[in-house]
């Protein structure tokens, strides 16, 4: 542990935190809407839209990236509801339709599309390739002060950084409302609160997350970070803002236990192949919603019926 | 019930129907649609100020989505309200809520003080750190229903008439002058019920405005002095003694309701 630490382990493992916590945070009020499942929709539909993006401008950058997955979020909501009303389809279906056939769509067009040029194909959307976001030119824990190191970082950290800071800001800001909307939609109206318009807020800030993520950590983890902490915490208290501690908290126990266990996990078994950090840090983190609903202090109010 | 009557009802109304400005609350050809078929359609209404009005009909008359249109809740597809003469956007601070309670999940992580605590969004905004002022005008508001004792519960251990007094502590913090009430009565102990007629009537007493969708055909003449009927269109408006007869409750619930449960009523002397 040392310069081979911050060399190899320390930007993957800090992009995994922010990615996990990015993804966590809005996963508490889709969850506590009952929206756990457009988390979902958004973290596949995003494939399709980077794959046109990327077909479009020939190049994987930020900007193209962002603007072809919240074009293709705004398609998928729009087939949703035409679905939905045209074909009479519940809600759940109907979105279980939308976004698997255009996350097959996207892989079809990702097979079809010369992408051998650039990091783009299948396996890298389900688990991203967090192993490979290495600081390449650091020499040990000192490059964190030389800025001819930091300039190296991999951008991926900035981006998720930033992405991360942004949803944290939003959330604390917006809290109040938030809430309020969470609990009591009518209320909320009534006191003069723009519910459609938060209501879309927060999935615009969940699609962030998820387009943000997907690049560095991929699918996979997107959508577990947006289910699993969340609800684990849940049953951790019966207040919301302890609630969304606990979150950020599992989000980030999952990540650091889920990359050092996929990193050094093979190993101590015998095995000389490491296994994937996503898939790894997903599997912590349901691991950890299991431990909560045996052993969390709450664990007996979640499912108990509503308005009783 | 007599036609002598019903001229005298109809009469009554077109003379106390207050001008619409004086009103806290006026809806004029409200039309609200969720679908093909209009769940509201062109209701004029007036309810005068200082009074208790129920609104009464079936079943899927249109009574919670006629409160939410006058609360601009659910979108009004013609048709105008107006709330003590102005466009709801600007009195939104005048107006009080308790929405149906079977509305929201109970199981939400959150104490009853916090409840409270968000009638007081207006003045908190999104930033205001709650201060023990807050917190004291909450535990008042809770005093009032006799729920104080219950401020650090989580919402989920309280029975349904706690959560009912608790969404009515919540419009206290309000400090409203037009209280609006979806079914506060329904599925409550009779405690419950007490305790909320009695903040309602002091409520009154205050020179507030107190309007209430009500269910309970046996308890309107005790409790309102003021009520509509309506049934998708309005069926009658006007005050109790004169309007809440077997006549228009005919009207308002058809066939639904049997002549003999209309007898059993305390209809207002006639």
């Amino acid at each position: 542990m040392g310069a081979e630490f911050v060399q190899l382990s320390l930007t993957p493992l800090l992009i995994g935190i922010l990615a996990a916590i990015a993804c966590a945070l809005p996963g508490n009020f889709l969850i506590l809407r009952r929206q756990a499942l457009i988390g979902d929709a958004i973290s596949h539909v995003v494939l399709p839209g980077i794959v046109v993006a990327f077909l479009v401008t020939g190049v994987i950058s930020t900007w193209p990236m962002l603007f072809g997955a919240a074009g293709a979020a705004v398609v998928a909501v729009i087939l949703i509801e035409a679905i939905r009303r045209v074909g009479r389809i519940e809600p759940g279906a109907a979105m279980g339709v939308v976004f698997t056939s255009l996350f097959a769509a996207g892989v079809l067009l990702l097979e079809q599309s010369d992408t051998s040029g650039v990091h783009l194909d299948v396996e890298h959307a389900l688990y991203g390739n967090l192993e490979s976001l290495i600081w390449f030119s650091a020499e040990g824990w000192g490059s964190l002060t030389d800025p001819a190191a930091l300039a190296d970082l991999p951008p991926e950290l900035f981006r998720m950084a930033a992405a991360a800071v942004l949803i944290l800001a939003l959330t604390l800001i917006f809290w109040r409302p938030l809430k309020l909307s969470t609990f009591d939609e009518g209320f909320a109206g009534a006191v003069g609160i723009p519910t459609a318009v938060l209501s879309l807020g927060l999935v615009i800030t969940a699609a962030v997350a998820a387009v943000a993520a997907f690049d560095a950590v991929g699918s996979i983890i997107v959508i577990a970070m947006f289910i699993c902490p969340p609800a684990a915490a849940r049953l951790m208290t019966n207040r919301l803002e302890v609630q969304v501690l606990w979150s950020v908290a599992f989000a980030t126990l999952s990540a650091i236990l889920g990359y050092v266990l996929a990193g050094y996990g093979p190993l101590w078994l015998g095995s000389d192949n490491a296994v994937s950090a996503a898939g790894m840090i997903a599997t912590v983190s349901g691991l950890i919603l299991a431990l909560a609903c045996l052993f969390a202090p709450h664990r007996a109010r979640v499912g108990a019926p509503k308005g009783s | 019930m007599n036609t002598a009557l019903e001229l005298a009802s109809e009469a009554g109304e077109r003379v106390t129907h207050p001008a619409p400005a004086d009103s806290p609350l006026a809806m004029q050809e409200l039309t609200v649609s969720y679908g093909e078929k209009p769940a509201v359609f062109s209701i004029d209404a007036t309810v005068p100020a200082e009074s208790m009005t129920a609104i009464i009909g079936p079943n899927g008359a249109g009574k919670s989505t006629l409160l939410k249109a006058a609360l601009g809740i659910v979108p009004r597809l013609s048709g105008r309200v107006l709330v003590f003469g102005a466009p709801l956007a600007q009195v939104m601070h005048r107006i009080a809520y308790v929405p149906q309670r079977a509305s929201v999940d109970w199981d939400f992580p959150t104490r009853v003080i916090d409840v409270v605590l968000m009638g007081l969004y207006r003045e908190l905004g999104l930033l205001h750190l709650v201060r023990r002022h807050h917190r004291e005008r909450a535990i008042a508001c809770l005093e009032r229903v006799g729920m104080a004792d219950f401020a650090d519960r989580q919402i989920g251990q309280l029975s349904g008439g706690q959560q009912q007094r608790v969404f009515l502590a919540r419009a206290l913090a309000q400090n409203a002058e037009l209280y609006l009430l979806d079914e506060p009565f329904a599925g409550v102990d009779a405690a419950t019920e007490k305790a909320i007629i009695d903040v309602l009537k002091s409520l009154k007493a205050e020179k507030r405005t107190v309007v209430c969708v009500h269910h309970d055909l046996a308890t309107v003449t005790d409790y309102f002095d003021h009520v509509l009927l309506i049934n998708v269109r309005k069926i009658a408006e006007g005050p109790v003694a004169t309007t809440f007869t077997a006549d228009n409750l005919q009207k308002t619930y058809g066939g639904r309701l049997a002549t003999a449960h209309i007898d059993q009523l305390k209809l207002p002397a006639a």
